[in-house]
């Protein structure tokens, strides 16, 4: 493939500066340099801080590195994921410690009505005193006073939509002024809401019926049997 | 010229873009662009091993070092057992949490020992789907034929179709469990089409599959109160004096303890090997995919296959420079996303398989159609706002809000802007060889998910990883179980640890790095 009539260089110049700025972060009430636009997590091994509880998957869907910050000159201080937030200057942050909330130890599929168990297994759910530090705290953004009062009202298939992106991060549990986990409390809406509430799928009983009863053995038989080039042509004409 | 410059010449060429047909590649055509771009044909980049059961087969350096490297553990520690359990399962991910459940339920005392947190692993970033043969069209022999050809024919056949066939009861159990996959109206499973497929196969929650996967799986471990250590790595394993797997050594991380375990049978589901950065490779992988299990398997005499062979997932993020590796959802492409090339132009039919797709944006990039990031990577265009064009305003936030979130984070509106992308580390085709059961040829010593190796050939197909760790994973688990109830805990030694040692010596391997590493050294020491 011929690139001359192409001119890269035209296409390939940047205006962006490629040298990193730097700016002043504090951790953990420290002042340390670091590059700007980094994340906080790679701010705290940049900074030599050896991390082992705080990181999981790096990606921001796992929860174990939620981090309280403050930017400068605003005294609230906000809650994010240290793997997938960046820093800015001024800006001061920590980890946020375990905390041992607690959860419910239930059998999912033996439960007799699981919208009334839930005051069971948590009955500090119904007991929300609508201060929404819970909403506030959360990095994930999701309206988890609203989840709460869903879930109390029994409406567990608007809770499981709301918290299909929760990461887990226990962030809304410690500033519960009702000493509700909410993560938890959801969770178990949730799992409920897919064992009790939700129709059993179309076709799928039958497929595994299908299986079970051997319908697929003939064409298994005549696959099997085939050599790699019969299988590539096979393959090639079922697309 | 400046980014949302080069942003603008894809905003410019998506109308004629979107009328053309790009044909997949003839089996002749992929051979050479693979040969002559992808990774896995950098010859520098690998070596012969000089020791243990893959003695002389080719991997590539960072494996070979970690596969060759000493053990941490002292052939004199004491090894009176801390724990005594009939199976221990090591690695908290999918197929971790679905093997101790399994083995639970059959009645056996287990013990799950993880490096971080319960559930802190690849699995829980899943975006995509898992792949299962539910839909009214399709069957599990066409999933087979899929999977064979995405592996270039090289996939173990049994194993193969011992996952497709149970596909469709696992959807069935993770129901059960009260996993909510997504439907179509008439309340069927709704699926979607993955690269290489014939098919729409893809059972999903929303861009969400691995996480409510994994929290659902998390919940219930806890709710059988299976016993756990957290933050506790194994890194040694422990045999008797044939050679068969009676335990393991685990270190304590928050105090660097060594913890030795007994047990029946060993299930090691410690994923995959992201974090090794294999040619220098950005990864998608989590914190503790360092490959742990490999070394710990090739230790105790395990064979490994397909060492050599690593997917790169066409579509890591390059810029911004926090999401640098991670994962652009294969789903972009599936919902018709085009790949363009810094003059505006498609190169490759997006639903060709990854390592095609892989193989010609390096290619783009290597020839001087890249796109430069302000950090100096390079990278091609992924035109997310074609599907709102496509499917209706409102597409990407309603089927990825994870995506638009994850860039909106750093000012990013994928709704209105394309993304730049290049293949990133994503996942181990290979692994220890297992059979049916997930046992290796280390008697008692099992292998479920990413570290086990065989079933998906050269190249995994979208979708069926996770498939692959609730199959082999409830295998494990039950086989473990029913080996733990007829037979006696063995005696623990650590003789496959000095014969391993002598063999080293053996063959004059001696600058040896301790292996396995547990975390990627990303602290900065005063001197780098
Ligand atoms: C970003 C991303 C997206 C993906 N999307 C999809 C998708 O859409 N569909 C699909 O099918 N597949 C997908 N995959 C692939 C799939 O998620 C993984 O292959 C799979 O989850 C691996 O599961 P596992 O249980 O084998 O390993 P993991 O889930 O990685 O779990 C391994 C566990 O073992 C622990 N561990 C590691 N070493 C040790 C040790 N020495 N001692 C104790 N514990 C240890 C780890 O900390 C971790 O908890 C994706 C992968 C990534 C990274
Ligand atoms: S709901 Fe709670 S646990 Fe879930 S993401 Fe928000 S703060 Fe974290
Ligand atoms: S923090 Fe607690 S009391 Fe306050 S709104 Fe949330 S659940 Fe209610
Ligand atoms: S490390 Fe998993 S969310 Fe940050």
């Amino acid at each position: 493939m011929s690139t001359s009539e192409f001119d890269t260089n035209k296409v390939l110049e940047q205006e962006e500066n490629l040298q990193p700025k730097m700016v002043t972060v504090e951790i953990a009430g420290k002042p340390h340099r670091v590059p700007a636009g980094i994340t906080l997590m790679k701010a705290l091994w940049y900074t030599g801080h050896e991390v082992i509880r705080g990181a999981g998957c790096l990606g921001g869907f796992c929860g174990a590195c939620g981090t309280y910050y403050r930017t400068k000159d605003d005294p609230r201080v906000k809650t994010c994921l240290a793997c997938s937030f960046a820093v800015e200057d001024g800006m001061s942050f920590s980890f946020a410690p375990p905390f041992p909330a607690r959860k419910a130890i239930y059998r999912m599929e033996e439960l007799k009505d699981p919208k009334q168990d839930l005051f069971t297994l948590y009955p500090e759910a119904p007991l929300c005193r609508n201060c929404n530090a819970c909403t506030e705290a959360c990095p994930q953004a999701i309206d988890v006073r609203e989840g709460v009062w869903r879930a109390v009202f029994g409406d567990f298939k608007a809770v499981s939509e709301m918290f299909m992106n929760c990461v887990m991060c226990g962030l809304c549990a410690p500033v519960c002024i009702a000493d509700i986990a909410p993560n938890f409390v959801a969770l178990y809406a949730s799992r409920a809401q897919g064992v009790y509430f939700t129709e059993k799928p179309k076709g799928l009983a039958e497929r595994i019926q299908a299986i079970a009863d051997g319908r697929y053995d003939e064409e298994w038989n005549r696959i099997l049997s085939m050599t790699d080039e019969e299988l590539e042509q096979a393959s090639a004409s079922a697309a | 010229m400046t980014l949302s410059a080069l942003q603008d010449i894809v905003h410019q060429t998506r109308e004629a873009r979107r009328k053309q047909v790009l044909p997949k590649l003839t089996p002749s055509e992929r051979d050479t662009l693979i040969k002559k771009f992808h990774p896995d044909c950098r010859e520098q980049a690998y070596r012969p091993l000089k020791f243990g059961p893959n003695k002389g087969q080719l991997t590539v350096r960072e494996l070979a070092a970690l596969l060759e490297g000493d053990s941490p553990v002292p052939y004199d520690l004491p090894l009176d057992p801390d724990h005594t359990v009939d199976v221990l399962v090591i690695g908290g991910g999918g197929a971790g949490c679905a093997a101790a459940l399994h083995a639970h339920k059959a009645g056996a005392k287990v013990l799950l020992a993880t490096k971080l947190r319960l559930a802190d692993s690849n699995s829980v970033m899943a975006q995509g789907g898992m792949q299962i043969a539910v839909a009214p069209d399709d069957s599990p022999v066409q999933h087979f034929l899929d999977t064979l050809k995405g592996g270039h024919f090289k996939n173990d056949r049994q194993l193969l179709k011992v996952m497709v066939e149970e596909g469709p009861s696992i959807a069935q159990w993770l129901l059960e469990l009260g996993v909510l996959f997504d439907r179509d109206t008439d309340g069927s499973l709704h699926v979607k089409k993955g690269g290489g497929s014939t098919k729409p196969r893809l059972v999903t929650c929303s861009d969400y599959t691995g996480l409510e996967i994994m929290r659902v799986l998390k919940d219930e471990v806890l709710n059988r109160q299976i016993q756990l250590l957290e933050f506790c790595a194994a890194v040694e394993l422990l045999t008797n004096r044939d050679g068969v797997c009676t335990g393991a050594v685990l270190r304590d991380l928050d105090n660097k303890r060594f913890i030795v375990v007994a047990a029946k049978a060993v299930i090691l589901a410690t994923g995959g090997i992201g974090r090794l950065h294999i040619q220098g490779f950005p990864t998608s992988n989590h914190y503790g995919a360092t490959g742990d299990g490999l070394a710990l398997a090739y230790r105790a005499g395990a064979p490994l296959v397909h060492i050599d062979t690593f997917q790169y997932h066409p579509t890591g993020a390059v810029y911004p420079e926090q999401l640098v590796g991670a994962l652009v959802t294969e789903g972009i492409r599936s919902e018709g996303g085009h790949l363009v090339n810094a003059r505006g132009e498609r190169f490759v039919n997006e639903l060709d398989t990854r390592d095609v797709v892989s193989s010609s944006i390096i290619r783009e990039c290597e020839e001087g159609r890249g796109i430069r990031t302000p950090t100096g990577r390079m990278g091609v265009w992924l035109d997310t706002p074609l599907l709102e064009l496509e499917h209706g305003a409102g597409t990407l936030e309603k089927h990825f809000p994870a995506m638009v979130r994850q860039y909106e984070r750093y000012g990013i509106d994928i709704r209105k802007d394309p993304v730049l992308i290049y293949p990133t580390l994503h996942y181990q085709n290979g692994g220890v060889q297992i059979d049916v059961n997930a046992e290796t040829a280390v008697p008692n010593l099992f292998v479920a998910g990413e570290a086990s190796g065989g079933l998906h050939g050269r190249n995994r197909l979208m979708g069926n990883s996770l498939l692959d760790l609730m199959v082999f994973g409830k295998r494990a688990g039950l086989t473990a179980a029913a080996r733990a109830a007829s037979n006696r805990q063995g005696v623990l030694t650590l003789q496959h640890l000095r014969r391993f040692r002598e063999e080293a010596k053996r063959y004059g391997v001696t600058e040896q790095i301790t292996s396995p590493v547990i975390l990627p050294a990303y602290t900065r020491t005063q001197d780098s």
